[in-house]
């Protein structure tokens, strides 16, 4: 499994399923998914072969550049991927079902009752024409059969609970009366009203304001304590991932890069793109510029051949006869729960995290 | 509203002023002498200066008119559009004759290709690519490359002439027997509808299929919202607004008159009091059917921007 493959071929990667390293229930576990597009230019792979698991009550933080497939892999887990454009692959477990073999109809049950999504933009995502009241009650109404008085005191219950002031007027208000975090919170009141037990938040506070964002990231973590959801979040902003998540994905080209718990992703990190990533975080009373990473992201169409990443990589020269050109490294384990996809050696790493003061 | 209303009857009245015709000749007959002439001109008002013509026409639309001289006396009551010499009859009177069956037509007609329409053009777009959807763009493509009276002489000729399948069409007032009306219509609204119904189909089409593409549908199916009810209450609504503006318009630009499909079908509406008149140069009528088919126009707006606010509660002014 973690032997570097030298045929010179690009292999497939391993589908490595990394242990999450916190107590609990399995809740969803995602195996080998890889989906693609066909598009007029050819074949988008989009996700490719990634594996993760989350538990009852448990953050799971997915990060990546835009288009590195964190979206979409979530996307795929919902079935919210129109089945003439794309192709899925793998296995979802959720709920004692395996999603991708199973019907739309079925995933379309557990949709909005056992597993909910909300999205990065909330003025886009609510309906303009109608009350966020109506909105609410269809949410409770697909699901449940009860008269419609019901679940508008279930709407308004759920309103309350996100933080929704005078929420008994507001309820009546269309989306376009609200500001950008009152949207967000009333999609969260969406997501959360029949209690499922995942929520998929992606990129839920790149559109607000900074503080809204706080509120925004406070009000999920209280909720998740509360009905002990498990939660994917989807996010760039690894301000976010340190403060919520228990275990992170670092996505890149539509693989995972590297995974494992938050304190060793940011403490000890495998993978030269993560050192990117936590390089180019800004830090108050630095002086000087940025460390941006350098080149721009694959593309998905024509991957490198060898490891994705490569291309700019600055470590690269250090890997012998020029396998990170040639040959896709593996998910490879670098600790109980920790695993990522390099070439570099253990010492390697070790020697450059220790000369580049990379994590602490 | 009332601006634009204005602009039109004194754009008509100027053009059609600007002909190089003599109303005064062209009413007076075959045996005609200068003094016959002179005499009709006086008659006819047509020795006053334009404005003055202009000016007694506008206020004829409020306060009526008399004309007439001598033995004969006639008052023609607001609102007055005139008095159509070569039809011998007051404008208003002849468009109120004609107009009911323009109505029947337009919404006869307006009702199907609508309903057609909006069905086939919401069902392709749901399954767009599929044969279904390929042959309904097909179909909608030569349907709407057909002309109107193409479509209404084949459906004459192959219907009723060679294959007597329907009995030639002969109007009724829905008053007089529904079911001859009925009989008389279909025809005329088929043919009308086919020429909407592909051009509709096709709007439907393109807008669903730009609103399945948004984000608050992603969110209706992340409910867990069934397809249908995702479509029928989250895309179409969305969609809607484009479909109601040029529904309104159409409708009420048949309300101006339909020209040839009530010739092809021998309807006696405002499309073939229009054509008579263009032919008589009988400028009265011309003006009263022009003036008559804005009136819609401007109402249409009306209503559809009062149907966009109770679409979209964006546009609701508090």
């Amino acid at each position: 499994m973690s032997e570097i493959s030298m045929e010179g071929k690009m292999t497939n990667s391993t589908n490595l399923m990394v242990p999450s390293a916190h107590e609990g229930e399995v809740i969803l576990s995602v195996e080998d998914l890889s989906v693609s597009f066909k598009t007029d230019d050819g074949v988008v792979q989009a996700v490719s072969h990634l594996s993760y698991q989350v538990k009852r009550g448990q953050t799971l933080a997915i990060v990546g550049e835009s288009g590195s497939g964190k979206s979409v892999s979530s996307l795929a887990v919902m079935g919210l991927l129109g089945s003439e454009t794309s192709t899925v692959t793998g296995q979802v477990h959720f709920d004692g079902k395996e999603l991708i073999s199973s019907s739309a109809d079925t995933v379309r049950r557990l949709r909005g009752l056992k597993m909910a999504m909300i999205f990065q933009d909330p003025l886009s995502a609510l309906h303009p024409y109608y009350t966020i009241g109506k909105q609410l009650v269809e949410a409770v109404t697909a699901h449940h059969k009860v008269d419609k008085a019901a679940a508008r005191a279930r709407a308004l219950e759920m309103l309350n609970r996100v933080g929704i002031p005078s929420a008994e007027k507001r309820i009546d208000d269309y989306p376009h009366q609200l500001s950008g975090g009152m949207r967000q919170r009333v999609m969260i009141a969406m997501a959360l009203i029949n209690d499922p037990e995942l929520l998929i938040a992606d990129e839920p506070t790149t559109a607000l304001d900074v503080t809204v964002q706080a509120q925004i990231i406070e009000l999920l973590r209280d909720l998740q304590k509360e009905f002990g959801t498990a939660i994917v979040l989807i996010t760039h902003d690894l301000g976010v991932v340190a403060d919520v998540a228990d275990d992170v994905i670092v996505m890149y080209g539509g693989a995972a890069a590297e995974q494992g718990p938050v304190r060793e992703i940011f403490y000890q990190p495998e993978m030269p793109y993560t050192w990117g990533l936590l390089a180019s975080i800004p830090k108050v009373g630095d002086e000087g510029q940025l460390d941006p990473i350098p080149g721009t992201p694959p593309s998905l169409i024509h991957l490198p051949q060898g490891c994705v990443f490569a291309p700019r990589c600055s470590f690269r020269d250090q890997v012998p006869n020029k396998a990170c050109a040639t040959v896709r490294p593996d998910f490879v384990a670098t600790g109980t729960n920790h695993a990522a996809r390099c070439h570099l050696t253990k010492e390697q790493r070790q020697i450059i995290r220790l000369d580049r003061k990379i994590g602490k | 509203m009332i601006g634009m209303l204005f602009a039109l009857s004194l754009i008509t009245y100027v053009l059609f002023y600007a002909l190089p015709v003599d109303p005064a000749r062209l009413t007076c007959g075959v045996h005609c002498t200068p003094t016959a002439i002179a005499a009709n001109r006086e008659r006819l008002g047509l020795n006053d200066p334009f404005y003055l013509q202009y000016w007694y026409w506008v206020k004829a639309l409020f306060v009526g008119r008399d004309y007439g001289t001598g033995f004969v006396q006639m008052h023609c009551y607001a609102p007055c559009l005139g008095y159509s010499w070569n039809q011998q009859q007051m404008v208003s009177t002849l468009i109120a004759g004609v107009l009911p069956v323009t109505f029947y037509l337009a919404i006869g007609a307006f009702v199907l290709w609508m309903t057609v329409g909006i069905v086939t053009g919401i069902l392709a777009a749901r399954y767009k690519g599929s044969i279904f959807d390929r042959g309904v763009m097909a179909i909608t493509l030569v349907g709407f490359s057909l002309p109107s009276f193409f479509i209404g002489l084949c459906i004459l000729i192959f219907l009723v002439v060679r294959w007597q399948i329907l009995p030639p069409p002969h109007y009724t007032p829905p008053t007089e027997n529904f079911v001859d009306f009925l009989g008389a219509m279909i025809l005329p609204w088929t043919t009308l509808a086919i020429l909407y119904a592909a051009y509709y189909t096709r709007l439907t089409r393109s807008q669903m299929l730009d609103t399945m593409n948004e984000d608050y549908i992603r969110t209706a199916r992340a409910k867990g919202l069934r397809e249908k009810i995702v479509i029928r209450k989250h895309a179409f609504r969305a969609g809607l607004t484009p479909i109601v503006t040029s529904a309104g318009l159409d409708f009420a630009g048949l309300l101006g008159g339909a020209i040839v499909t009530e010739r092809i079908f021998s309807l006696r509406g405002i499309g073939s009091v229009s054509i008579r008149a263009v032919a008589d140069l009988d400028l009265a009528v011309l003006v009263g059917v022009t003036l008559l088919g804005g009136t819609f126009v401007v109402i249409a707006n009306l209503v559809v921007d009062i149907l966009y606010a109770a679409i979209d509660p964006r546009v609701r002014v508090k």
